[in-house]
């Protein structure tokens, strides 16, 4: 068994802080993520059954990521003082609801997403959103919550945008 | 009729849990009306793809590995469990 998870965290290990990392953006966290992936996964009865080990390991390491972000949210939380549970946006708009500043159009160029540097931009973009917000677009294929319908009502409202 | 801030509240929550019935409603109205408040949302799923291909991109990425000092932790913690 021990021979198993060690061949598991050569074969799977990059790819599981891989995964870990795109989410978490910390290297730290990430290692610590898949960590305590591996130590689940051989506490697990149903350990030496799994037929495929890589999907098996991935769901257990969402878990962590989950728990992960959840432990820094509340940190945030007791930090700000917020007590507002859903993303905090209320600073950019005034006292009587309306936008602060009106959203404004983006140009984003066609083959954006082909450069290096857009990326480096949007991590910045991210570190700057409320952190309820980032979360919720690194998480959303984690936490895999049914709400397409809706997701496709947006986006025919936002092509007339 | 919702403010800005209620339906921009409305549309991040929207990525997080399904609205109801009455929220979509006020959503949608709101939304038919307010060109900022579209823009954001437009701009929310620009974000969204956006976040979507750089998290793609991470775990696609072979020149980025678990460091040795990690694995070697992983493995001790793994035999340490045995
Ligand atoms: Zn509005």
């Amino acid at each position: 068994m021990t021979s198993t998870a060690h061949d598991w965290l050569n074969a799977h290990g990059d790819y599981l802080y891989r995964f870990a990392l795109a989410r978490l953006r910390d290297a730290h966290l990430a290692e610590d993520a898949v960590q305590e992936t591996f130590l689940a996964a051989i506490k697990n009865p149903n350990f030496a059954a799994q037929s495929s080990p890589r999907t098996w390991l991935t769901g257990i390491l969402k878990h962590k990521i989950i728990d992960t972000m959840r432990k820094g949210q509340r940190e945030v939380v007791a930090s700000d003082l917020m007590n507002e549970d859903d993303a905090n946006m209320d600073e950019f708009f005034d006292a009587t609801g309306h936008w602060a500043e009106k959203p404004v159009a983006w140009n984003i160029p066609s083959d954006a997403l082909e450069q290096k540097q857009f990326f480096g931009i949007l991590q910045g973009c991210l570190d700057k959103l409320p952190k309820k917000l980032a979360a919720l677009f690194l998480m959303r294929d984690v936490h895999e919550t049914d709400n397409e319908e809706i997701c496709k009502e947006m986006q025919i409202t936002a092509t007339n945008a | 009729m919702l403010s800005c801030q209620s339906a921009s509240r409305l549309v991040s929550q929207s990525l997080d849990r399904p609205l109801h019935w009455q929220e979509k409603l006020a959503l949608r109205f709101h939304l038919a009306i307010c060109r900022h408040c579209r823009r954001f949302v437009k701009q929310l799923n620009q974000l969204q793809s956006a976040v979507k291909t750089m998290m793609q991109r991470t775990e696609a990425d072979a020149s980025i590995m678990l460091k040795p000092e990690a694995k070697a932790r992983i493995m001790h913690i793994i035999q340490q469990h045995h």
